[in-house]
């Protein structure tokens, strides 16, 4: 089979300077050689600013005395749609429930958002934090004294007055 | 001027070698690091910017990371070729330098000593001839892969590099008939004596040279051998970590070379403009700063702070044309590989061959109506060549300087009109 050429016409270019538009071209990389724009973000030395709606990692309130404020209703691994949250309640002698595990599964999380949403006691939240690296796998799993020291500010809910948090 | 002693030559062609080598060395690897650097800010990036102030020691962790890393050996390579690609590419690239005059001569209590690692009375054809010995590290390179692109790449560059070579050639015929000399330091002498570099009175020769070592180097907008979009990465498609290193630092070597050449031949060398004090040539043997009318030599006055001043200017100047290369590799797309050799054959020889001619002609006018030498002869030889660059570039353009690159606006509502 010959092989067959197909001539493409185009007269904008033979209409055109090359010259004109090689100059044109250096003139406009000197402009930015000398003054770039800025827009890298240097990260670790400059913190990326982060939305109040952003969802991270997990964070556990505590009461004045260092309590959690968790009362163990067991709302959040039922609503969790990953299934990473792993809660066994406890009671005392008052009454009071307690949650004697709880344990989230970053990895697993999708950050949803909803537990911090069910919480009718508002323990648990998604917070605007998210450098948690870790050597290992089992590091990703927060038991509660984790997820209480975390210091990070929590994540803000959505307000229907406000739809689009301005 | 006191002569060195045969111990004293000895002792300062090693020390020379030794400074212009690890110089060179040096001003490839902050070359690597420029091109990033600069290119990152074209491109509104930063660039290696973490591994010391300004990523200034990047090139340290590359070359480590280049030494260290896993060497491949394809099987099917021809071994022997294949490890003698990258030697035979990067020799040529450094010792091309020998014969570059970097500064003024420098006065030592056992005599002066120049300031050039060997300053060959056929320098320039030294140069020509080391220059396109280039081609075979490459070349060999691309075939002892036993890989098509590879292959490809190395083929390309032979085609390239000899086309070029022959407007490079050509392109270095006006200077050599101005100066009268093929020796770097005469020449360099003889812009001192002219009182123009040989930019202005030689502009097309210095316009066709540039372009020609654009190709000669391989950097884009004639990066055939490497095309990248082409044929992977070209003639080094199989090499990797040192020997890969190797073709990268002929490369640049080439580049700061070609650099340091045109700096050279085209604005002054080591001169520093508008200074009468660093200017100086041999007469008789002698090392003068310039004749009386009675034609006594004025002995040149040297200094270690002339040396300096002048090797300072050369680093400028040298600076400025990497600077342009890594420019222009970053503004220009690359070449059709037609359209490269049409360039060359088409355009750079004949244009080369009748810029030749033109130079003949003037300068032998020039003598006619008694106008030897100096500024005056310089001055009529820029008007001469500033006609002909014009044309040059009038004719490179297809006659079409002054229409844009955007169609004009009644060609394109013609267009709308005639779908």
């Amino acid at each position: 089979m010959a092989i067959t050429v197909k001539v493409i016409r185009r007269p904008e270019a033979a209409r055109s300077s090359y010259l004109r538009a090689a100059l044109k071209g250096m003139s406009l990389t000197f402009r930015h050689m000398v003054n770039p724009h800025k827009v890298t973000r240097s990260y670790p030395e400059e913190p990326t600013e982060l939305h109040p709606r952003w969802r991270g990692t997990h964070r556990m309130e505590v009461h004045a005395d260092g309590r959690p404020k968790c009362v163990a209703c067991g709302l959040c691994p039922t609503v969790c749609p990953a299934n990473c949250i792993r809660l066994v309640g406890g009671e005392d002698d008052q009454g009071n429930r307690y949650p004697i595990v709880y344990e989230i599964d970053e990895f697993r999380c999708i950050f949803c958002g909803m537990c911090q949403e069910v919480c009718p006691v508002e323990a648990i939240h998604v917070g605007q934090h998210f450098e948690n690296a870790e050597y290992t796998r089992e590091r990703f799993v927060y038991d509660l004294d984790r997820l209480m020291e975390q210091e990070h500010p929590v994540t803000a809910l959505w307000d229907p007055s406000d739809p689009a948090s301005e | 001027m006191n002569e060195l002693s045969s111990t004293a030559f000895l002792v300062a062609a090693a020390a020379k070698v030794l400074a212009v080598f690890t110089a060179l060395m040096l001003a490839i690897m902050y070359a690597t690091w420029a091109e990033r650097r600069v290119s990152a800010f074209i491109q509104d990036r930063l660039g290696p910017n973490r591994v010391g102030p300004f990523g200034l020691l990047q090139p340290i962790a590359d070359g480590i990371k280049n030494i260290i890393k896993e060497e491949t050996n394809p099987a099917t390579a021809s071994r022997f070729f294949f490890v003698l690609g990258p030697m035979l590419s990067i020799t040529p690239a450094l010792v091309t330098f020998a014969v570059i005059p970097f500064a003024a001569p420098l006065p030592t209590p056992w005599g002066t000593v120049d300031m050039v690692v060997a300053d060959l009375p056929i320098g320039v054809l030294y140069i020509l001839a080391i220059g396109s010995l280039g081609v075979y590290g490459i070349f060999l390179g691309g075939w002892s892969s036993n890989n098509k692109y590879a292959l490809l790449g190395g083929l390309r560059a032979s085609a390239q590099m000899v086309s070029y070579e022959v407007g490079l050639g050509l392109s270095l015929i006006p200077v050599l008939m101005l100066a009268g000399n093929v020796t770097l330091t005469r020449i360099v002498a003889e812009q001192q004596q002219l009182g123009l570099w040989y930019a202005l009175p030689l502009s097309l020769a210095f316009l066709l040279f540039l372009i020609s070592a654009f190709a000669e180097t391989n950097r884009l907008p004639f990066d055939m051998p490497e095309a990248e979009s082409e044929l992977v990465t070209g003639y080094h498609t199989e090499y990797s970590s040192m020997k890969f290193s190797m073709f990268f630092i002929a490369e640049y070597a080439h580049v700061i070379t070609a650099s340091a050449l045109m700096a050279t031949l085209f604005l002054g060398g080591w001169d520093i403009p508008f200074w009468k004090g660093d200017n100086f040539f041999l007469h008789q043997g002698e090392l003068v700063s310039g004749l009386t009318a009675a034609g006594e030599s004025i002995p040149a006055r040297l200094s270690v702070w002339t040396t300096l001043l002048t090797l300072g200017a050369f680093l400028v100047k040298t600076t400025f044309f990497v600077i342009l290369y890594i420019w222009v590799r970053w503004t220009l797309p690359r070449f059709r590989y037609d359209q490269v050799m049409h360039l060359g054959w088409k355009v750079m020889l004949p244009s080369a061959l009748a810029y030749v001619m033109l130079v003949a002609g003037s300068i032998l006018v020039l003598e006619e109506l008694g106008v030897a030498g100096g500024l005056r002869l310089g001055l009529a030889l820029t008007a001469v060549s500033m006609v002909a660059t014009a044309m040059f570039a009038f004719y490179l353009d297809r006659g079409r300087i002054i229409t844009g690159a955007a169609p004009s606006g009644r060609a394109a509502g013609a267009r709308a009109a005639n779908p």
